[in-house]
């Protein structure tokens, strides 16, 4: 009997967030240490199964720290959880941002009790969706995570909170909803629930009862929403500008790769035929989602809504990358996933700093902060830099991988020109986020800025461990590329290309 | 004559008798609750025995006992200890006929227990009546304006429901000579298409079955009752409104599944009016639950919701073929989970209320800070209620749901669950109350011993039927399998 990895690495948070929640008499202090305890156990097992995992050509496509237990045997469901090279890199980056979340909450005095609860609750449901092989689990994970967001931003958040957080549920739900039919859909098409056989076996061999266009595009439109993609995107400035930082933070780095991951494993693996029909609307929409994004984000005054609506462009690339359907631009669009987590986690994680301590957010009265934050202001510019893709950063190699692959993609009439309209976006990302940069932190030092404080200690710490993790995967991203790789080989193999 | 078959209510109507008597000369009235759980945990116990693979029938064929029947007799006898639980402070402050409550909720429990096991017209007409009346008596128990108005209500709208529901069995009878469900079953199985076309009058009566039994299920366009009655009657009692829509529910499925399952045509027709009750059901119950300030009325619109959830069941199993149970399976797995949630909800509400005095779902702000734990149980209960994971309500809807699918009912789960996402709006709007509001008094919201107990009972139920199901979906298979004829 092999220890389950797995299961406790998912479980170990909300294991800790029902001590915290049910332990009468805990002070705030230890509520804290608790919380970044069991959110650091499963960041170490994560670099443990990094580690561990075998990266050898022959396990490509082979799911690797498998569990597998009857749940309910009623409809053939299964306690099924495993990693490949598709979900291991988010399993990292959850754990990696679970853990830092808790750091950049450090300050937090609003009821701290529920609120690290719920922040650890979160954190489970979302490393359960990326370990789950089986699709009731799966979507068991996938709608947990709406309570803890629902709560996190409207009684920590700031603004319209609570309108943003019934707009996100709903919006999630809406999205959850579709995805349930398309998933009961996909279940009595094969019979079965779990993911790997569903894609061993494909749906070709089945009598089809619903068309697999249909139950690819009720997938498609519940991961849309999450990704989320034109025009089923209203909900994210929203939820990102009120949510409180570090729930900005998870929501952009760990929840929105929910719907990319989710596209790659379900609707491209199980339909690849319809994937391919199918790609050139999909690509066009990527294109529209960079550029629209962009064009928006450019626009923006408040320093949150801006970053929040950069996602939104940043996310077209992975979309780009997953509907290219080549062995490259699919690698870059996972790369992309984990470099767009971090990089805008930190963008997020120094914006709140920039909040917390200036007390304005609004871009058109902040400016010169640079003298009175210079730590601030360096960190916030290498993530900058990065969110725009200059090499050395994992930016650059998340983007060049996605427009190298989309490029010389062969499946997708027409790539060529989707691929340089999208290049375009970059363009206008150097644009939004060196003018936010200059606008912040450059111009006049204004006199109602004398006396802000610099990072403290524990904010330097959590802002190195961002940017060393942009740099590693910019330096040298063959260190994830490889494990990528061996998830995304097997799907190359069923589209054929 | 086997009589040991029927101890499970013969126990229940003495312990009914003996709450009756004792009442005359006790002064402790808690006793009398205490007495009556006996009463429900012993003829437990013999349902529990008489659980096995046989059907057995007495009374000449008026009853059965089968696995189906003791799956609901145990359902409703749960169903029955929690709501006596959460009585005790309620009824406390009754000044008089306390005893009365008390062998009132046994008689009625009776009489849905028989509704599970009747295969014979005249008997399901017999303990539909017996239910009915307890419940109308329970409804006016607080003799005030709205619960007089409620308990009145109900009861013109039931006898104009029994009555209706006696012409479909008297054209039914007519038509097919018999009151034996088995029997009624084999000449319609004989009588060619043509044969039953030409006779309108047969299918007028199973469209009046209908009617009649829609009108104990909160059905669309018979639900006209609920929100009244959920609003009027005293709260435990509402709470104990869910078992008699499962006594409804068990009726039904008893009755279509040995008449009208065979031939396969005809149980397309009843299956597509389901459908379609379903579809018009769940949208109205959550639409016109959005605007209610009353949470119990609210909850009321909300039972008229899932009466359309628990339809999509019914539909589904109209669309499958005879041997196929998975529509009934997950009808009954859904029936427990839900009358587990809104029990627990309604629990959480008695011990608010008894604080409040009120059900305005304003009073309810800062309840969170106020009484922690017991917005904690009604919050998961809500949850459980929208459906989301990890809680009954999900596990019954994924379950109930994808049996639709699998007989081709896509567009009818595609409606069902959009309305999930809308009834989403005015349950986490409670919750939203409760945990984000400014408390109207520091003051906290006490609870008595029995309605903890008996929260934590519902809420540790929602939490394992959400999480290992497993085990009660297999005693509803089984439960499930009982029913098929032949």
């Amino acid at each position: 009997m092999s220890f389950d990895y797995l299961t406790a690495m998912i479980f170990l948070p909300v294991a800790g967030a029902l001590l915290i929640a049910f332990l009468p008499g805990l002070s705030d202090r230890v509520i804290k240490r608790l919380a970044a305890i069991f959110s650091f156990v499963p960041l170490a097992l994560a670099i443990l199964l990094f580690c561990q995992f075998d990266r050898s050509l022959g396990a490509a496509g082979v799911i690797q720290f498998e569990e597998k237990l009857s749940w309910i045997p009623a409809i053939n469901a299964y306690y099924h959880l495993g990693v490949d090279g598709i979900s291991l890199p988010m399993v990292l980056l959850t754990t990696l941002l679970g853990f830092l979340v808790i750091l950049i909450s450090w300050k937090i005095d609003l009821r701290p009790r529920e609120y690290f609860a719920w922040l650890l609750l979160l954190e489970t449901s979302i490393l359960g969706v990326f370990c789950s092989l089986d699709l009731l689990l799966f979507f068991l994970f996938w709608e947990i995570e709406v309570i803890p967001m629902y709560f996190l931003i409207s009684i920590w958040g700031t603004g319209r909170k609570e309108y943003s957080a019934i707009k996100y549920v709903i919006y999630t739900l809406f999205g959850s909803a579709v995805m349930l039919a398309g998933i009961l859909c996909l279940y009595f098409t094969t019979g079965s629930l779990s993911m790997v056989d569903i894609a061993q076996t494909g749906l070709a061999s089945f009598r089809v009862v619903v068309p697999t266009v249909a139950i690819f595009f009720l997938l498609f439109t519940g991961f849309a929403v999450k990704l989320p993609v034109f025009p089923l995107h209203t909900w994210l400035p929203d939820a990102h500008t009120d949510a409180p930082t570090a729930v900005s933070v998870v929501l952009a780095g760990a929840l929105l790769k929910m719907g990319g991951y989710g596209m790659i494993r379900l609707c491209v693996t199980v339909f690849p035929d319809v994937a391919r029909q199918y790609a050139p609307l999909l690509v066009a929409l990527a294109v529209v989602n960079v550029l629209y994004g962009a064009a928006i984000t450019i626009r923006q005054t408040d320093l949150k809504r801006l970053i929040a609506y950069s996602s939104i462009s940043h996310m077209g690339y992975v979309l780009l990358g997953i509907f290219a359907l080549g062995r490259v631009s699919m690698v870059g669009a996972v790369l992309q996933m984990f470099s767009h987590g971090v990089i805008t986690g930190l963008l997020f994680a120094v914006a709140g700093l920039v909040m917390h301590n200036a007390g304005e957010r609004d871009l058109r009265k902040l400016g010169g902060l640079a003298r009175q934050m210079p730590v601030i202001a360096v960190v916030f510019s290498i993530a900058g830099l990065g969110a725009l893709g200059l090499p050395t950063t994992s930016g650059f190699a998340a983007e060049f991988l996605v427009f190298v692959g989309s490029f010389s993609s062969t499946i997708v009439s027409g790539i060529h020109v989707y691929t340089i309209l999208a290049v375009l976006g970059v363009v206008i990302a150097a644009g939004y986020i060196l003018w936010m940069i200059q606008r912040v932190f450059y111009g006049p030092v204004l006199e109602k800025f004398n006396g802000v404080m610099d990072a403290d200690m524990l904010e330097k710490v959590y802002m190195f461990i961002f940017v060393a993790a942009i740099m590693l995967v910019g330096i040298y991203p063959a260190i994830l590329t490889d494990v990528i790789k061996l998830g995304i080989s097997p799907i190359m193999g069923l589209l054929g290309g | 004559m086997n009589l040991e078959l029927f101890a499970p209510e013969l126990t229940l109507g003495a312990f009914a008798i003996i709450v009756i008597l004792l009442d005359l000369f006790i002064q402790r009235k808690g006793l009398l609750a205490v007495i009556s759980l006996v009463g429900l945990v012993v003829s437990g116990g013999f349902s529990v025995v008489l659980w096995g693979d046989s059907t057995q029938a007495m009374f000449n064929n008026m009853l059965v006992v089968d696995n189906f029947a003791l799956f609901f007799k145990l359902l409703f006898l749960g169903i029955a200890a929690l709501v006596i639980l959460s009585s005790v402070d309620y009824v406390s402050k009754f000044a008089r006929f306390q005893g009365e409550y008390y062998a009132l909720v046994l008689l009625s429990t009776i009489g849905m227990m028989l509704m599970a096991a009747t295969t014979e017209l005249i008997s399901i007409y017999m303990a539909l009546e017996l239910t009915g009346i307890s419940f109308y008596i329970l409804v006016g128990f607080l003799k005030d304006h709205k619960s007089n108005e409620a308990s009145l209500k109900f009861l013109l709208l039931g006898a104009v429901a029994s009555a209706i529901l006696l012409y479909g069995m008297a054209l039914v009878f007519g038509f097919t000579g018999e009151t034996q469900l088995g029997e009624i079953a084999r000449v319609i199985q004989t009588m060619s298409l043509t044969g039953v076309l030409a006779s309108p009058g047969l299918i007028l009566g199973i469209v009046l079955l209908i009617a009649g039994f829609g009108f104990k299920i909160a059905a669309v366009p018979f639900h006209m009752w609920a929100p009244d009655v959920y609003e009027g009657a005293p709260t435990p009692i509402t709470a104990y409104l869910v078992a008699e829509e499962a006594a409804g529910f068990a009726i039904i499925l008893r009755v279509f599944y040995s008449l009208f399952a065979l031939p396969h045509w005809l149980s397309l027709e009843w299956g597509l009016i389901f459908a379609v009750l379903a579809a018009i059901g769940m949208t109205l119950g959550n639409v016109v639950a959005i605007p209610q300030t009353n949470i119990k009325r609210m909850l009321g619109y909300s039972s008229i919701a899932h009466a359309g959830y628990l339809m999509v069941g019914l539909a589904t199993m109209g669309f499958s073929s005879a041997a196929d149970i998975l529509g009934q399976s997950s009808l009954l797995f859904f029936l427990g989970s839900y009358a587990l949630t809104n029990l627990g909800a309604f629990i959480a509400i008695i011990a608010i209320s008894n604080k409040l005095d009120s059900d305005r779902i304003d009073d309810y702000s800062g309840m969170g800070k106020r009484a922690p734990l017991l917005a904690l149980g009604l919050t998961l209960c809500l949850v459980s209620l929208v459906g989301l994971p990890p809680t009954a309500g999900f596990m019954a809807k994924f379950y109930i749901f994808s049996g639709a699918v699998q007989h081709g009912l896509l567009w009818l789960v595609v409606i069902a669950v959009i309305n999930s996402v809308v009834s989403a709006y005015y349950y986490l709007h409670v919750v939203k109350v409760m945990w984000l509001g400014k408390p109207v008094s520091q003051e906290k919201v006490p609870s008595s011993g029995a309605l903890r107990v008996a929260l934590s009972l519902a809420c540790l139920g929602v939490l394992l039927l959400g999480i290992i199901p497993a085990p009660i979906m297999r005693l509803a298979e089984l439960a499930a399998k009982m029913l098929i004829p032949g």
